[in-house]
């Protein structure tokens, strides 16, 4: 009964939350120079004044700016998040939901990627503290950490692309032929596309886990009941893998939590260079063309995720560790 | 560093969907030799190209993006068109009359061209796509030709007759493709929400296949097209925002056909790979780059001043550094290969002492030792502005900034994002100078440009520039048909503008494409090379694609 109230006040915190981030994205929105049709009518010849004025009232732009908030808001509250503003004027949520998957794909291959490597990397480094090992690591990783993506990728696409031939540049899968394959075919077509840019974007985030992963372990090491658990004979592995990773892989729901709305947010770097169609660039292009719509439409997904994340890692941390949901109790 | 691949990209993008540039000469040894063209043309083969930017909408009057057009302009197609030496043909139109001294004019349609769905084309649908784009509700850039015609009418279905309200020479061209709309699949309804956006049915050579947004755009060939089914089975567009993955894919066998920067065409391309399976094109792009002035700011206003700073610069060293020697001297608005460009303006050639005994002659003397000149306690000092991003501007702008010092001028440079650069910059009129661009089109008409009654908020005479002789040939020039009249207009125009100088006009750069060499029956035109995109081929042994 008292994690439910918990849970039910979290939830109603965060809508005034939910809110408060969409009004100031509005207006900050609005703040930056440029309208809608810049892109399209800034420097055209053939654009006349009356035309301008035309589409700015098609637009909604000619109201005042809380009449168009009230407007988005009324919109958002039957789940509408409106049109575009650019010349295709689709429907947002269409524009999104189809470069969500692979966005998604990407970025789960990617984090997977990363705490698989990053995980026993971290350990390791810390069991062997200051070793020859964890010294190498740290500089690799902050290496991978420092290199541009952009360059790393077009690295990578000249040896396995130009030079080896073993693997596509850039795309999603192969330009002829892919509809004849078969299931597996496809999935090993998509598999050849995909290991580059799932590589690229989760070699930025191995540094940071694996020095978490380091630092967290480092800490557990220290405490008292591995010590006991060493004093009761157990084998070195089962001390580390059992006792020690399980209490220092507790901090990472919560980076795991945050990471939530990362998984959609896509990058628009390694988009670019791989040509691949997902979320990062259609924001890029949404803020150069100001197509507020979209920005918007992209802000209220990834302010719902980021909150439900924290809400989450917090639920999760509660869930796996016995201290926190105690102490929740005795605290009440 | 993304906003920098983001505007020089557009820039390229433009260079190489400008294709109707004049193609100087081809570089190529062309290994298969141009016998090639004694053969018989086979059908079969795709061709992949790549493009920086994705389409917006398949509607042409709804699009004003250089990618959108690209691709609508092999779907759809006009009244008229451009040939390949610039002279406006027939294409819908079987033949025109002009009536009451260029106020009317009269297309007879040909006969027997039906829509990809098979419904019969006639003047109604002319018809219905100029009432669409003078529509208030229809959201198009392209309206303001339109809004000059009186009425238009469809006396019978082959038959289209506009009547303007004065003479406007630029009229014909602008029945192209962006008027022409199917009437039964839009009557009625919303075109801003129509279908046709995203799977657009049109007349022309190609049909419209598939479209994965942000990934490519497939055609295939209309085998009814009215003027004889084109060779190549099935066009690719692929959209990769980078250039330098695009150059890669090329290179991986992934694409036919790109834009090249001068740097990869000058190095990177000069390797036995690519000249064996590659040919490369080169032609001026229509398009210029210059230095502009705001005349309302005391420094500029004399045009003593402007001259010298001319003087000062020199062209040929931005062309050279800058452009790796891909361009030529700009002397004025349009490009010199145009029929109606003037060679015998005056020129600026680089001249640093007369360039310090103009400014000397205006009162500007470095009277303090300090290395910049002054007047009346002034230092000679302004700030160039530039778009960020786009990297042949930006280096333009250090060589002049360099130029200019050795005469005493301080230039100081900055860079802003574009949207920013526009609104807050050139339609406020906070600005001393910019280094910018013009697209050009295929008409001389430059009145949006140059003349007195559009130096308005938001109109694109932002220098201020007022020359009364240059309005009246402005006007004139719109209100005249016969070519060589107009020639002799718009070469006083240029005259005029050279003496002037209200902008430094620097270079006009060329457009560099490279073609996989597969490919037959290219044959560079002063309009560039895509004029006959659909007779190009693909000889059966040497094709690469083959399309169930």
């Amino acid at each position: 009964m008292g994690f439910l109230t918990f849970l039910l006040k979290r939830l109603l915190g965060l809508v005034p939350t939910f809110f408060g981030i969409t009004l100031i994205s509005f207006f900050v929105m609005h703040l930056a120079p440029g309208e809608p049709m810049s892109l399209q009518a800034d420097f055209n010849p053939k654009m006349t004044p009356e035309m301008r004025q035309r589409l700015r009232a098609q637009y909604g732009l000619d109201k005042p700016l809380y009449v168009q908030y009230a407007k988005w808001v009324k919109g958002l509250l039957h789940l509408d998040l409106g049109r575009s503003f650019s010349p295709d004027r689709r429907k947002v949520w269409d524009k999104i939901k189809e470069r969500l998957p692979v966005t998604i794909l990407i970025n789960v291959l990617s984090m997977v990627l990363i705490l698989v490597v990053a995980i026993p990397l971290g350990v390791r480094a810390a069991v062997k503290q200051n070793s020859l090992f964890d010294q190498v690591t740290t500089v690799l990783v902050f290496l991978a950490y420092a290199a541009p993506a952009f360059w790393v990728a077009l690295l990578l696409m000249l040896f396995f692309g130009i030079e080896l031939n073993i693997l596509p540049v850039s795309g999603l899968h192969s330009l002829m032929g892919y509809e004849q394959m078969s299931f597996w075919q496809k999935v090993l077509d998509w598999a050849r596309h995909l290991v580059l840019p799932v590589f690229v974007s989760a070699i930025g985030g191995l540094a940071g886990f694996s020095r978490y992963t380091r630092s967290s372990m480092l800490e557990v090491l220290r405490q008292d009941y591995v010590t006991t658990a060493r004093a009761k004979g157990l084998p070195e592995r089962v001390v580390i893998y059992r006792h020690a990773l399980r209490n220092a892989l507790l901090p990472l729901i919560t980076i795991l939590g945050l990471s939530i709305p990362g998984l959609i947010g896509g990058s628009v770097i390694f988009e670019s260079i791989f040509a691949i169609p997902g979320v990062g660039q259609l924001m890029w292009s949404a803020v150069m063309a100001r197509d507020y719509p979209v920005l918007m439409g992209n802000l209220v997904i990834v302010a719902v995720l980021t909150l439900l994340g924290n809400l989450l890692a917090d639920i999760g941390y509660a869930a796996v560790d016995p201290r926190i949901r105690t102490g929740l109790q005795t605290e009440e | 560093m993304s906003e920098r691949v983001f505007r020089s990209g557009r820039r390229f993008l433009q260079l190489f969907i400008l294709l109707s540039g004049l193609v100087v000469w081809s570089l190529c040894q062309c290994p298969n030799g141009w016998a090639a063209g004694q053969e018989k043309p086979a059908y079969g083969d795709a061709i992949v190209v790549g493009s920086i930017g994705d389409a917006s909408n398949l509607i042409p009057m709804l699009a004003t993006d250089a990618t959108s057009h690209e691709i609508a302009g092999l779907i759809y197609n006009g009244l008229v068109k451009y040939d390949k030496d610039l002279n406006l043909v027939g294409d819908l139109a079987e033949s025109w009359e002009i009536k009451q001294g260029g106020k009317e004019i009269i297309f007879h349609l040909k006969r027997g061209v039906k829509w990809q769905d098979g419904v019969p084309f006639t003047s109604k649908d002319v018809l219905f796509g100029f009432k669409t784009i003078i529509d208030p509700k229809t959201p198009t850039a392209y309206a303001g030709d339109f809004l000059e015609v009186e009425r238009a009418d469809a006396p019978d279905p082959y038959t289209f007759r506009v009547v303007y309200k004065e003479p406007f020479a630029p009229a014909l061209s602008s029945w192209g493709d962006i008027v022409v709309l199917p009437e039964h699949l839009l009557k009625g309804k919303d075109i801003t929400k129509s279908p046709l956006a995203r799977h657009p049915v049109g007349l022309g050579p190609y049909k419209f296949r598939l479209w994965k947004t942000q990934e490519r755009i497939e055609l295939d060939a209309n085998p009814d097209y009215f003027d004889g089914r084109p060779y190549l089975d099935r066009y690719i567009m692929r959209i990769i925002p980078d250039p330098a993955t695009m150059f890669m894919e090329l290179k991986a066998g992934g694409l036919d056909w790109m834009g090249l920067s001068p740097i990869q065409y000058k190095r990177q391309t000069d390797t036995p790979f690519f000249k064996k399976n590659f040919k490369k094109y080169k032609y001026l792009s229509f398009s210029y780059t210059y230095l502009g002035y705001n005349l309302r700011h005391p420094f500029f206003k004399d045009k003593r001043v402007r001259q010298a700073i001319s003087y000062a610069i020199d062209k040929k060293e931005i062309i050279r550094g800058v452009l790796l020697g891909l361009g030529v001297v700009a002397t004025g608005p349009y490009k010199p290969d145009a029929w109606f460009y003037n060679p015998n303006v005056k020129r600026y050639p680089y001249d640093p002492e007369k360039a310090k005994s103009l400014l000397a002659s205006c009162g500007w003397k470095d009277t303090d030792g300090d290395g910049i000149l002054d007047k009346d306690g002034r230092r000679f000092s302004f700030t160039v502005l530039t778009n960020q991003g786009n990297s042949l501007r930006d280096k333009t702008a250090q060589i002049i900034q360099y130029r200019l010092k050795q005469i005493g001028i301080e230039m100081k440079i900055r860079q802003l994002e574009w949207t920013a650069f526009i609104n807050d910059f050139i339609d406020k009129r906070r600005f001393e100078a910019v280094i910018l661009g013009w697209t050009l089109g295929q008409d001389p008409d430059i009145y949006d440009i140059w003349h007195s009654s559009k130096t308005g908020p938001k109109q694109l005479n932002f220098i201020g520039y007022k020359n009364k002789e240059v309005d009246r040939l402005l006007v004139l020039g719109r209100r005249t048909f016969d070519k060589e009249k107009r020639k002799e207009i718009y070469f006083k125009i240029q005259e005029i503008l050279a003496e002037d100088q209200p902008y430094t006009f620097l270079y006009v750069p060329m457009a560099l494409p490279i073609i996989h060499a597969r490919f037959h029956g290219i044959h560079p035109a002063p309009a560039g090379i895509s004029y006959n995109f659909i007779r190009w081929w693909v000889p059966k042994n040497e094709q690469k694609y083959i399309l169930p």
